[in-house]
């Protein structure tokens, strides 16, 4: 885990951080009062009587932008090494990055041709 | 017999005193650590002020006056309440998923701090990779509302995780997509280099002006990703009462408060070290240790000047999102994400290649 020098302030920092939302949970768990009931703990819908669970199925309509989502993410993960070395790769790279980016540019015209970009 | 046992004795003493160096060392790094939550900390407390203040001005009221001078307390007065108030679990709701939610939100934004530099070099961690270390831990905290939304068993609290993280993939690649033409121009990724790469030619070297289309789709694109007001649809009180923070009541709610804030603190840090020119002064011609006659042996004075110009610049950009706040209505939620993926990922995209194609001249 250790193994990277400039990586040790992270996973110290790591640690501090998960310590501090757990501090704050014992110090609230300490100080705060307790009073339990049965209206206290049931669900928040407007006042009135919850209806029924919400863990149901229902259609999300994210889904076709969390498709597309992932398309274009890895994408932008794949051009970062090559903008990383450009200057060293010259025209010829850039080139080939560009047709990439271009087949990428008609796969999100595909996708809103189609209409998997649209509220519906 | 005797020459063994102080043989013994001496490679103990020695590696004692190796253990004890590693702890010394480890006592040092938490040092600047402890520093640095304390420091955010306390520029939480001014950004809430600061907020309340500002809104107030252009609300035409006064704000926060009672707690201490000005009403500076106000913010440390609000989280001593929310320490003191009672956690309430809904009892249909999913425990775990429910704590570890907030938890989640704060500690990826809170570890996202390591790689801003505050003054000249002062970096917690200075990683080659430095910004796409920012753009992967944030995309960590919609994971946090999430939980938190489907944990509540509540539908408005379900819907608003699900808004929250719709919106917050609708805008990172914009985002990483501008920090990308960012990189481009400066050759790597690390902060600090982003930084030295605008120190050139003062405020005419600011990336500000090198990249202005890159810097209002960042603009945006952080605005949405803090959840700011023209984008608040997750926690949108008219139709979710309060979106996935429903539930949430005490300290909890207090976390999720703090890592909205934390938030808009380090996308305006961001702003600053990838468009502002970072901890340089940026007036061409003038040269910091000129003027005050700063040696070498001065060091620390420097870096006192390089903090205050970054926490600066930050603090004043940080009207543009305050004030963003009361003057635009918000955004449907076919409208925000038309805006996303139909607007600004195009814009972005077409941005990257005008920077490739100018660096590409300039080979």
């Amino acid at each position: 885990m250790f193994l990277l020098y400039e990586y040790d302030f992270f996973w110290a920092f790591l640690i501090i951080s998960i310590l501090v939302p757990i501090l704050a949970f014992f110090i609230s768990g300490v100080l705060a009062p307790i009073s339990k009931g049965p209206e206290k703990l049931s669900t928040y819908e407007s006042g009135i009587e919850p209806m029924g669970d919400a863990w149901l199925q229902f259609r999300i309509r994210y889904y076709m932008f969390a498709l597309v989502f992932v398309v274009f993410d890895v994408e932008t993960v794949f051009l970062y090494p090559w903008a990383m070395s450009f200057d060293v790769l010259g025209v010829s790279v850039f080139i080939e990055a560009f047709i990439f980016v271009l087949i990428l540019i008609i796969g999100l015209v595909y996708a809103w041709r189609k209409g998997a970009l649209e509220w519906s | 017999m005797i020459i063994d046992t102080t043989e013994i004795e001496t490679i103990n003493s020695f590696s004692k005193l190796e253990s004890l160096k590693e702890v010394y060392g480890i006592i040092w790094m938490l040092v600047p650590i402890v520093t640095l939550v304390l420091g955010i900390t306390i520029g939480v407390l001014v950004i809430v002020w600061l907020e309340r203040e500002i809104s107030a001005g252009i609300q035409q009221r006064i704000g926060p006056e009672y707690a201490g001078p000005l009403g500076i307390l106000q913010a440390l007065a609000d989280g001593t309440k929310l320490l003191l108030k009672e956690n309430l679990i809904p009892s249909t709701g999913d425990t775990r998923l429910f704590s570890i939610g907030p938890s989640i939100a704060v500690i990826s934004i809170f570890l996202s701090y390591s790689v801003i530099p505050f003054g000249d070099h002062l970096v917690l961690a200075d990683l080659s990779i430095g910004v796409f270390f920012w753009i992967a831990i944030s995309s960590i905290a919609p994971v946090g509302l999430l939980m938190s939304g489907y944990g509540s068993n509540n539908k408005y609290s379900f819907l608003g995780g699900l808004r929250a993280a719709a919106q917050s993939i609708s805008y990172e690649i914009p985002l990483a997509l501008c920090v990308l033409s960012i990189s481009l121009l400066s050759n790597s990724l690390s902060t600090v280099d982003i930084v030295e790469a605008q120190s050139k030619y003062g405020f005419w070297g600011w990336n500000l002006w090198r990249q202005p289309i890159g810097f209002i789709v960042f603009l945006i694109s952080s605005l949405a990703e803090c959840e700011r007001l023209p984008f608040d649809l997750p926690e949108a009180e008219e139709e979710l009462v309060a979106g996935y923070q429903t539930e949430y009541s005490g300290i909890k709610f207090g976390l999720f408060y703090i890592a909205s804030y934390l938030n808009l603190l380090v996308s305006s840090l961001f702003v600053t070290v990838l468009y502002l020119g970072g901890w340089n002064l940026s007036i061409p011609y003038i040269f910091v240790p000129d003027i005050f006659g700063i040696n070498k042996g001065g060091k620390v004075f420097g870096t006192l000047i390089g903090i205050f110009i970054t926490l600066a610049k930050t603090y004043l950009f940080l009207f543009i999102p305050i004030a963003t706040r009361w003057t635009l209505p918000r955004l449907r939620m076919d409208q925000l994400l038309n805006l996303g993926w139909k607007f600004l990922l195009p814009i972005s995209l077409g941005n990257l290649l005008l920077t490739t194609s100018s660096q590409l001249l300039s080979l």
